[in-house]
C-alpha cells in the first residue's frame, strides 16, 4: 500500500480524496495556487506545497510543477480527483516516467475510451449501442451541414477534447447551425486548447444515466449500479441520483453488461463511468466514458456502502477486487444536488466573494462534501462548485424528504447561491414523479422564473417576520444616523466599529 | 457548525452600541418586502420588545444570531430571516424563500437603502462579477433589444453575456475586449 499520495486538484474533491487518505493511514500531500493559500484542502492535508499562480495553466495544470512537488515530498502516488489534469494522458505518462502511481486508468486506456470518438468506435466494434452521427471529427461546416441533413435536425455539436458542456451546442434548425459552429469552436478551443468538433443526432426527451465501472488490474470488473443525472441546466449536471427513478432489473444488467465490456475490451482499469443516453422506449445508447471518479459518485457510496476512493487507491497499489458482481447490493436511494456560487436570479452568473455566515446541515442520511468555510473568499479563477449536498433514505421519497429539509438548514450569506433552485426542483411534481429528461430544467427554469416568485406575496406570518428582521437590520446598520442616537453619529459608529471588530477576534477559527 | 458566537437579543446589542441610550426608545420604519409595504414599529421599554405591524400590536421577540441572522418569534411561531445588501437593495431571506426589500427610515422619511432602479432612460449597464471582457457583441449607434448581450465576460471559466435592461440604442461602449472588470464596472450605456 502506498505511504503518501500527492492529490493534484483543490476544492471539494481534494478534501474528498484527502479523508480516504487519512482514513487509510496515507499521508496527503496538498498542492495550491497562489489564492488557494487559505482554502481548506491546504488546511487539512499533511503536507501542502505551492505550486504557482492563480492561472490553472501555471499551477493545477502544470504537469511538471506536479510532479516535482510529488517526488520532492517523497510521494508514492497521485490522484488526479476530477476536471484539470484527470483525464490528461500526459499526467499517468509523467507519473510513470518519475517512478509514481497514477491513481487511475493507465494512459493508453484513457485515451482509447476518453476521446469521445475513438471510444465512439471502439463501442461500435464491441456491440454497444451509440447514437447516430460522425465518429470522426467534422473538418468544416459544410461537412457538418451535409451530416446534420442525413441525421435530421436536431443534430448536437460537441467538442472532442469536451466535457461539462463547454464547446457543445445544440442545433434545432439549419439556419443556426453556422453561428452555433463557430461558438462551439471557439468556446472549445479557449477550453481545452483543441477546437475540433463532432455531430450527432438530438435524441427528443433523452435520460441521462451513467453506470459506475470499476476494474482491477487481474482481469476483474464490475459495475456498481447506475446514476441518474438528466436534472442538467445547459448540459451540465445540477441534481444525480441512484438508483434512477425508471430503473428495471433487467436494464441495468444489460447497461451495466455494456459498460463493462467496454471497459474490458478498452483495457480499463480503475473507476470509471459509462454515461448513456436512455431514449423513452428505454432504449440506451453509448454517449462517453468518463475515465476518472466523478462528482457525483458520492450517491454510489451512499446506497453501496463502498468508497470509492479507498477502492481507486487500493486498485492502483495491484490489489484485486475484493468483491464480485453478485456480492454488489444496492440500498436505498441517494440524491445529490451540487451547490453553486452562482446567482439563480441573475442568469446563473458566477458570484465569487467573502463567505460571511453559513450553517451546514447535519442529522439522519444527509452528507456533505465541500470544502468552505466562513471567512473564506471563493475565488474567481476556478469552477464555483462550493459542494454537494447528499442524502439517502429509504426510498426515494424520504431521500428528497431529507434533501428537503437539509436544504431548509443550510444557508450561506455574504455570496449568491443555487441553494433556492433545487427547492423549486424537488417540489416539482415532474422531479417527484421521476418524469425528467436532460432538457426538462431548461424548460422549467423558463417557465418558473425566479423573479416572478420574488415578486409573489409573502403569507402574513412570514411577512411580518421579514419585516421585523428588517428593522433589527436597519437598527443595527444605521446606527450612526439614528435621530435617537444621544451621544451623537460619530460616537455610535465608533463603538459599531469597535463591537464589530470584538466580534471578528471572538470568532472561532474554523467557525 | 452552528454559529459558535452566542446569540444576542437585539436590544441589548441596541443598548450597548448607545442606540437607545435614554431607556424607552423606539424605531419607525416602511419596509417593503417582494413589493408589499409594511409599516414597523419598534420600541423597547426595559428590555421588553414591542412591534407593532401595520397598526397591529404583535407578541414578538427578535435575536440577532449572526450578523444578518435573525431569530423572531411571533406568537410562539419559529421563523429564521436573513438579511443581505445586495447592490442598492436588499434580500431577505425567510421559509426557504427569497425577496427584494427595502427599508425606508419613517421618521427621516427618507430611503435608506436600496434605489430599485427602472430600466427606463439613460441606463449604464454594469458587469454583475469581476472577469475578462472575452468579447463585444455591440458597436455604438447599435439598437438594442432589451435582454440582449452586449458584452461577454468570462470568469470562473464560463462565458456569461451581460445583457441590455432595456431597448434602446448603445450610446457608448466603456470596455473593450481582453479588458478585466470588476463587479459593478459600467461595461456600456444604452439610451
Amino acid at each position: 500500500m502506498f505511504r503518501k499520495i500527492l492529490i493534484a486538484n483543490r476544492g471539494e474533491i481534494a478534501i474528498r480524496i484527502l479523508r480516504s487518505c487519512r482514513e487509510l493511514g496515507i499521508r496527503a500531500v496538498a498542492v495550491f495556487s497562489d489564492v488557494d493559500r487559505a482554502s481548506l484542502h491546504v488546511r487539512l492535508a499533511d503536507e501542502a506545497y505551492p505550486i504557482g499562480p492563480a492561472p490553472s495553466r501555471q499551477s493545477y495544470l502544470a504537469i511538471d510543477k506536479i510532479i516535482g512537488v510529488a517526488r520532492q515530498a517523497g510521494c508514492d502516488a497521485v490522484h488526479p480527483g476530477y476536471g484539470f489534469l484527470a483525464e490528461n494522458a500526459a499526467l499517468p505518462r509523467a507519473c510513470t516516467a518519475a517512478g509514481l502511481v497514477f491513481i487511475g486508468p493507465s494512459a493508453e486506456a484513457m485515451q482509447r475510451l476518453g476521446s469521445k470518438t475513438a471510444a465512439r468506435q471502439l463501442a461500435r466494434e464491441t456491440g454497444v449501442p451509440t447514437v447516430p452521427g460522425t465518429i470522426e471529427p467534422i473538418q468544416t461546416l459544410d461537412e457538418a451541414l451535409a451530416t446534420a441533413r442525413a441525421t435530421g435536425f436536431p443534430v448536437v455539436l460537441k467538442a472532442v477534447a469536451g466535457g461539462g458542456g463547454k464547446g457543445m451546442r445544440t442545433i434545432e434548425q439549419e439556419s443556426d447551425l453556422a453561428s452555433a459552429w463557430r461558438d462551439a469552436a471557439s468556446e472549445a478551443q479557449n477550453a481545452f486548447g483543441d477546437g475540433r468538433l463532432y455531430l450527432e443526432k438530438y435524441l427528443v426527451r433523452p435520460r441521462h444515466i451513467e453506470i459506475q465501472v470499476l476494474a482491477d488490474h487481474h482481469g476483474h470488473a464490475v459495475f456498481l449500479g447506475e446514476r441518474e443525472c438528466s436534472v442538467q441546466r445547459r448540459y451540465q449536471k445540477v441534481i444525480e441520483e441512484a438508483p434512477s427513478p425508471i430503473m428495471t432489473p433487467d436494464l441495468r444488467r444489460a447497461m451495466g453488461d455494456a459498460a463493462v465490456k467496454l471497459a474490458r475490451a478498452g483495457g480499463y482499469t480503475n473507476a470509471g463511468t459509462v454515461e448513456f443516453l436512455v431514449d423513452a422506449s428505454r432504449n440506451f445508447y453509448f454517449l462517453e466514458m468518463n475515465t476518472r471518479l466523478q462528482v457525483e459518485h458520492p450517491v454510489t457510496e451512499m446506497v453501496t456502502s463502498l468508497d470509492l476512493v479507498k477502492l481507486q487507491i487500493a486498485i492502483a497499489a495491484g490489489a484485486p477486487l475484493p468483491f464480485s458482481q453478485g456480492d454488489v447490493d444496492l440500498r436505498g436511494h441517494a440524491i445529490e444536488c451540487r451547490v453553486y456560487a452562482e446567482d439563480p436570479e441573475n442568469n446563473f452568473f458566477p458570484s465569487p466573494g467573502k463567505i460571511l455566515e453559513r450553517r451546514v446541515p447535519t442529522g439522519p442520511g444527509i452528507r456533505v462534501d465541500e470544502s468552505i468555510y466562513a471567512g473564506w473568499t471563493v475565488p474567481n479563477e476556478y469552477d464555483p462548485l462550493l459542494g454537494k449536498l447528499i442524502a439517502w433514505g429509504s426510498d426515494r421519497d424520504e431521500a428528497i424528504a431529507r434533501l428537503k429539509r437539509a436544504l431548509d438548514e443550510y444557508y450561506v450569506t455574504g455570496i449568491r447561491t443555487n441553494v433556492g433552485l433545487f427547492q423549486r426542483i424537488l417540489d416539482s411534481p415532474d422531479f417527484r414523479e421521476g418524469e425528467i429528461h436532460t432538457r426538462w430544467l431548461d424548460d422549467f427554469l423558463k417557465q418558473q422564473s425566479p423573479t416572478s416568485e420574488a415578486r409573489s406575496r409573502a403569507s402574513d406570518s412570514v411577512g411580518d417576520a421579514a419585516a421585523i428582521a428588517l428593522a433589527m437590520w436597519h437598527a443595527s446598520r444605521n446606527a450612526g444616523s439614528s435621530p435617537h442616537s444621544a451621544n451623537g453619529r460619530s460616537t455610535a459608529e465608533s463603538q459599531w466599529k469597535t463591537e464589530g471588530r470584538r466580534d471578528q477576534l471572538n470568532r472561532a477559527p474554523d467557525a | 457548525m452552528e454559529d459558535r458566537r452566542a446569540a444576542r437579543p437585539i436590544e441589548s446589542r441596541a443598548g450597548r452600541l448607545g442606540l437607545f441610550p435614554d431607556g424607552p426608545t423606539n424605531l419607525k420604519i416602511e419596509a417593503k418586502i417582494g413589493g408589499r409595504r409594511t409599516a414597523v414599529e419598534f420600541s423597547s421599554v426595559d428590555g421588553e420588545m414591542r412591534f407593532t405591524i401595520d397598526g397591529r400590536a404583535l407578541d414578538a421577540n427578535a435575536v440577532e444570531i449572526a450578523r444578518g441572522v435573525y431569530s423572531i418569534l411571533i406568537g410562539g411561531q419559529s421563523f429564521e430571516v436573513r438579511v443581505e445588501s445586495e447592490g442598492a437593495a436588499l434580500r431577505v431571506s425567510i421559509a426557504g424563500r427569497e425577496y427584494s426589500a427595502d427599508v425606508y427610515d419613517k421618521r427621516q422619511w427618507r430611503r435608506c437603502r436600496g434605489a430599485t432602479a427602472e430600466a427606463e432612460g439613460r441606463q449604464q449597464v454594469a458587469a454583475p462579477m469581476p472577469g475578462k471582457v472575452i468579447r463585444v457583441l455591440v458597436k455604438p449607434g447599435d439598437s438594442v433589444e432589451r435582454g440582449q448581450g452586449l458584452v461577454v465576460v468570462e470568469a470562473m471559466k464560463m462565458q456569461n453575456e451581460v445583457r441590455s435592461p432595456k431597448s434602446g440604442t448603445v450610446e457608448r461602449l466603456l470596455v473593450a475586449e481582453g479588458q478585466a472588470v470588476n463587479s459593478g464596472q459600467g461595461v456600456a450605456i444604452v439610451n
